[in-house]
């Protein structure tokens, strides 16, 4: 099938190096829990040439302008604290590993926590500030921070213990055929993979990537927006950003990329 | 079901029952995937079909499948099989049924059903997000769009 995508499928054996520096791991088993795919494939392979060359050099990279303003946002005083996340954290480099451990189970809160979640617990809990819109601008400059200072990690959120009925929840979401087209996420991103859907190279529908800069919107993605955009196709009533049928299928989109490497913020068309 | 259907439908148009034969969704029989009865009396339009099917808001049937007489119509998708031959391969009947509800043909096919209107997942209101009424939902294409296209599949032939 993949032969008669011919040109959309050139560079799908690339490998991806950052900076001549960070290797990314765009290609991997699949982690145990996935019953019907033995290799998972970055996002990036399946993308053209060109949108591949954007993501090797951070000049090129139009997200990367989102990680310098997602800076401002770590150093600025916010709140009846005076304080800021450098405040406490000293700078993003010291959450070096922590995006690729989320979204992760909380204790105290006795939920998942994405990081998004966590970070405003740090506002509201910390510094006395206002929670950020859960996908606003401020916010998903943030998260492109700390997912650009963990780049190269391997993806690697917990399924087990406590956040295991939330990861299968996820997955039942991710099966589940909704909206008058039904389909499932496994429909395109599982049992069509690499195929063409009209002009659409469809991908495994990983987010090691995210937040993801999309050329087709010129800014930067939440994973939860590309959720809504891809349930809003099926024609089904979307959930919203931030609520928990989407935490948990962010949960478990996550855990079948355990193994990729981090690269947020990607650039995606 | 379909007998009732009709019925009304001929007291409400008050006119030729060739006219007012259109078989609602529900009300559709399907034997082994097939559907032996016209959706709406009427022949179908070859030419009406080719649109339907090439167009994004409609079938859109080219973002699934190759076909090579809609050439003139860039990027076919790979998800389904090449419908090149599908005139020989199936009868109007067959066609008839899959184009209406791929799913009585296909066992658990990822094709969506193109005339039904009930039995969703979170139905939304087209391609907005949103909660769709249930009594408001319409088919994806009408009874005659369906005959339309089933006009235009028997032309593939090889
Ligand atoms: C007053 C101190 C303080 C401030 C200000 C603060 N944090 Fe935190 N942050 C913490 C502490 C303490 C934890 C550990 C919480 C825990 O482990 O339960 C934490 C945890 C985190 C984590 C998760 C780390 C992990 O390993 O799971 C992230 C991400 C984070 N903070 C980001 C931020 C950001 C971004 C800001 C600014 C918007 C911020 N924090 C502001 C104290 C702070
Ligand atoms: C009708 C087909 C279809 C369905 C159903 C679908 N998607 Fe997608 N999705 C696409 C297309 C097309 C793209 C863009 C090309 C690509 O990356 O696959 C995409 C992209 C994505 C991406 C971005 C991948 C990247 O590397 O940037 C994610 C994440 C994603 N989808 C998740 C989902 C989830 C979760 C669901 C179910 C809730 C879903 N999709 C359902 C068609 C679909
Ligand atoms: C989302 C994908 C998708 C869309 C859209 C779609 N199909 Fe299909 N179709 C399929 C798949 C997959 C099959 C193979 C059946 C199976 O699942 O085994 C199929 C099978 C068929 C077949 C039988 C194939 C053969 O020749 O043996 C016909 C005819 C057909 N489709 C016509 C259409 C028409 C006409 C439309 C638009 C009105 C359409 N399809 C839209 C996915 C799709």
């Amino acid at each position: 099938i993949a032969l008669a995508a011919g040109a959309a499928s050139a560079g799908q054996e690339d490998n991806l190096v950052v900076n001549e520096e960070i290797e990314i791991v765009v290609r991997t088993d699949a982690p145990a829990h996935m019953e019907n795919v033995d290799t998972i494939y970055s996002g990036w392979t399946f993308r053209s040439d060109e949108t591949q060359a954007l993501q090797m050099d951070d000049f090129d990279n139009p997200g990367m302008i989102f990680v310098d303003m997602g800076r401002e946002v770590f150093d600025a005083a916010a709140g009846s604290e005076g304080k800021s996340c450098a405040s406490c954290h000293e700078s993003p480099e010291n959450l070096k590993g922590v995006k690729a451990v989320y979204p992760k189970w909380n204790d105290q809160a006795e939920e998942v926590y994405t990081i998004e979640m966590q970070i405003n617990e740090c506002r509201t809990d910390r510094m006395g500030a206002e929670k950020l819109k859960y996908n606003g601008g401020d916010m998903t400059n943030l998260v492109a921070l700390l997912a650009s200072v963990s780049r190269g990690m391997p993806v690697n959120v917990a399924i087990d213990g406590p956040a295991q009925s939330t990861w299968e929840w996820g997955k039942e979401l991710y099966y589940s055929r909704t909206g008058q087209l039904e389909l499932s996420c496994a429909n395109c991103h599982e049992d069509n993979y690499d195929n063409m859907i009209r002009a659409d190279h469809l991908s495994q529908g990983q987010i090691n990537g995210f937040p993801a800069y999309r050329l087709k919107n010129a800014k930067l993605n939440t994973v939860h927006d590309r959720f809504k955009g891809c349930v809003r196709d099926t024609r089904a009533e979307t959930y919203a950003p931030a609520s928990p049928e989407f935490v948990a299928l962010e949960l478990y989109l996550s855990s079948r990329g355990n193994g990729l490497s981090v690269e947020g913020p990607s650039v995606r068309n | 079901m379909k007998r009732t259907f009709v019925a009304a439908a001929v007291v409400m148009a008050g006119t030729f029952p060739a006219l007012a034969e259109v078989v609602a969704p529900a009300a559709v029989t399907y034997a082994d995937g097939a559907v032996a009865q016209s959706l709406t009396g009427q022949a179908g339009n070859a030419d009406a079909g080719r649109t339907v099917m090439t167009t994004r808001g409609l079938g859109n049937c080219i973002a699934c499948h190759q076909v090579t007489a809609l050439e003139d119509f860039p990027f076919h998708g790979e998800v389904g099989p090449s419908l090149d031959g599908a005139g020989d391969r199936w009868t109007q009947e067959e066609l008839r049924g899959i184009v209406a509800n791929a799913k009585m043909m296909f066992d658990g096919t990822i094709m969506p059903a193109f005339y039904k209107k009930s039995g969703y997942v979170r139905p939304g209101d087209g391609y907005t997000g949103k909660a769709a009424k249930e009594e408001d939902l319409e088919p994806l294409l009408t009874a005659q769009q369906v005959e339309d296209v089933v006009a235009y599949l028997a032309t593939l032939t090889e």
